[in-house]
């Protein structure tokens, strides 16, 4: 971690292996191109692509996406979908409802193998459900931030009064239990669109749920927003677009915002995963996404019932779990440390 | 610090009415019939009326309000039954009276959060302070690295794969189960520890990180530097000088953290079966039992907002140069 700290810190010169070009031609143009400036997100980039562990965690949450969005073409190919009753249809479970084949049933046909139980085919069951918690939780990151930042900018900027009452009505959003804000919330919200008598839509308890994470997810970054603008505003050149005669919104737009956009960056990365984490362990608790949709919470939900007799089911949605975590928490490290190289971790 | 104080608890209690009242209305007022809900899915309009005059659900919305915020403080008499001072309605679901359930599954959710703060806190920090001790060794790498994979595992999933293995497998622990301090005190221990370490996992990372870099920049200050060029000892400097200025950040952390298990490990709760608030909670709303919900939804509030002034309380302790006025 140190020795990539010091290499983003470097002023970034002609990376290795550039200054050695044989061709003398080409030598040149990198000479000619080094005086030209580079802007701060080229040399962010250039610091980033040094990072060898974050192009690897980058190309993890790639493939993380793309499962996601091709969620229904993979399965395609594959040739099954998550609703089949595979196990059952085709008697692959013994009379306790476990796989019949050692290791939850993984052969050539079920890659990660069955659902006890059910039996249906946990690979599908896997990509859907990695489908759904990405995509409830990147609507609620990308809107959360969106929010905050707004929120921020606003507080910071008009300060006085605007920024004491909004301040006051982010800590109190700060003051309610969290899980438990979104636990009891969330039928309510169904409640606003459902009669409870009636039976639900799958897009309504999603839009619940991603509502409900909403109404408590932009404080944090608000106030980071907030504290990063308070002091960018005394900055001089904020001054002097002000003496210029900007208008308020010319200077957010050009001066504060390309000012925040490494906070806003880092603090995305580190969210997503966070919402995650969040939504599925709301479906495992029941009050999120109900069946028969996939969800990753509620592979867990069911391993949590099965765990005893059939350990492997819960395997690869945990692994796959703790990959994409980890991947995600040390993709925005390097990203803090791309854009920002006075950060010391 | 006496003005402090007071200000502090005026806006606490401003805080705690605001959230009352947008539960009470959100849960109340709005189009989900709380008398419907009460009543389950096959229930005939006539029980819908009884339930709306027993729960007093056919007065206006704020008389409602007012009846409850009076009941918690000086108890009230409602149709179902007489309910003494912290009177949080009776239950839909089992028609008892709502403190009495959650004053039953408290004990199990206060050991948890005790047992598992006490656990977080302890791991997290000594191996934060042993990493900024020594920096960039093999301890270093190997804490960093376990800090990063303990961040990133989820309790529903290491749950169940400690249950498996320290109790079913090698049968060391106890597979958790809830405290009954009176009757089974040593019972009571035992049946905490799996759940506590499998509950500090997920915090002691972000612990043993914050203290690792708090301290590194607070090694790196010219009070530090001062200390050792007058000659006192490294040890001494390390716990009394640096640990001192990383402290605040520490206890701001903690105090988020502890209100938050104080209201009910969730999660934890469910996949050890511990009857606490968290469980308590879950089927609170799974039973659409408003009542319930509400009432830990303001026990909830109500520890967030008192570890917040007692973390600020602290910090004029650790740190002088914080004035409370």
């Amino acid at each position: 971690m140190k020795s990539s700290t010091r290499a983003a810190m470097e002023p970034s010169g002609p990376l290795p292996g550039e200054g050695q070009n044989p061709d003398p031609a080409d030598g040149l143009e990198v000479k000619t191109s080094e005086l030209v400036g580079r802007s701060p997100g080229r040399l962010a980039w250039i610091r980033f692509k040094r990072d060898k562990v974050g192009i690897l965690c980058a190309f993890t949450v790639l493939g993380f996406i793309v499962i996601a969005l091709a969620a229904p073409l993979i399965s395609k190919l594959y040739g099954k979908d998550p609703y089949q009753l595979y196990g059952q249809d085709r008697g692959l479970l013994n009379s306790y409802g476990t796989p019949l084949k050692p290791n939850g049933g993984i052969d050539g046909d079920f890659w990660f193998g069955l659902e006890p139980h059910l039996g249906r085919d946990v690979f599908t069951l896997l990509i859907y459900g990695i489908r759904t918690s990405l995509l409830i939780a990147l609507a609620v990151t990308v809107v959360a931030v969106i929010i905050g930042v707004l929120v921020g900018l606003v507080q910071g900027y008009l300060g006085g009064r605007t920024d004491y009452f909004v301040g006051r009505f982010s800590d109190l959003m700060l003051s309610f239990p969290q899980q438990l804000f979104f636990i009891a919330f969330t039928p309510v919200i169904v409640a606003l669109f459902v009669s409870p008598t009636d039976d639900e839509p799958t897009y309504v308890r999603v839009v619940a749920l991603i509502l409900v994470q909403l109404i408590l997810g932009w404080m944090t970054i608000g106030r980071l927003i907030r504290a990063q603008v308070l002091s960018l505003r005394e900055r001089e050149f904020i001054e002097a677009a002000r003496l210029s005669g900007a208008s308020g919104w010319r200077i957010i737009r050009k001066e504060l915002l390309p000012n925040i956009w490494s906070t806003v960056l880092v603090q995305s990365t580190l969210l997503l995963p966070v919402n995650v984490t969040a939504e599925a362990g709301l479906s495992y608790l029941g009050v999120g996404v109900h069946n028969p949709t996939p969800d990753w919470g509620l592979l867990f939900q069911s391993g949590a019932t099965y765990y005893d007799s059939d350990l492997t089911f819960m395997f690869f949605p945990g692994i796959a779990m703790v990959v994409f975590v980890v991947a995600f928490n040390l993709l925005g490290d390097s990203v803090r440390d791309a854009l920002d190289p006075k950060t010391v971790r | 610090m006496f003005r402090f104080l007071v200000r502090r608890v005026l806006g606490a209690m401003v805080i705690l009415l605001l959230i009352s009242m947008i539960t009470y209305f959100l849960f109340f007022a709005l189009p989900s019939d709380p008398a419907l809900l009460s009543c389950g899915k096959q229930c005939d309009p006539q029980n819908v009326a009884l339930i709306r005059k027993n729960l007093g659900l056919n007065l206006p919305i704020w008389t409602q309000y007012w009846h409850y915020m009076v009941g918690i403080f000086a108890g009230r008499h409602m149709p179902v039954g007489d309910c003494p001072a912290p009177c949080f309605g009776y239950s839909f679901a089992n028609q008892q009276p709502v403190w009495g359930t959650i004053a039953d599954s408290y004990p199990t959710t206060l050991t948890l959060a005790v047992g598992g703060a006490a656990t977080f806190l302890t791991i997290g920090v000594s191996l934060g302070l042993i990493s900024a001790w020594r920096q960039g060794t093999v301890f270093d790498r190997i804490a960093s690295a376990t800090s990063l994979l303990g961040q990133s595992v989820q309790i529903y999933f290491i749950g169940p794969l400690a249950i498996l293995l320290f109790s079913t497998k090698l049968g060391w622990l106890d597979r958790g189960h809830d405290v009954d301090w009176a009757h089974d005190a040593w019972g009571s221990v035992t049946g905490m520890i799996l759940p506590c370490l499998v509950l500090s996992v997920i915090f002691w990372s972000n612990y043993s990180r914050q203290t690792r870099s708090l301290m590194v920049e607070q090694l790196s200050e010219d009070h530090i530097r001062a200390a050792r060029a007058k000659g006192m000892s490294s040890r001494y400097v390390f716990l009394r000088y640096a640990l001192r200025g990383a402290m605040a950040t520490i206890i701001t952390i903690f105090g988020v953290d502890l209100s938050a298990v104080l209201g009910g490990a969730i999660i934890t709760e469910v996949t050890f079966g511990l009857h606490g608030l968290g469980l308590l909670s879950v089927q609170a709303v799974l039973r659409s039992d408003l009542p319930l919900e509400m009432a830990v939804m303001l026990i909830g509030a109500t520890l967030i907002v008192v570890c917040n002034i007692v973390v600020d309380l602290a910090y004029a302790f650790i740190d002088p140069r914080i004035r409370l006025a």
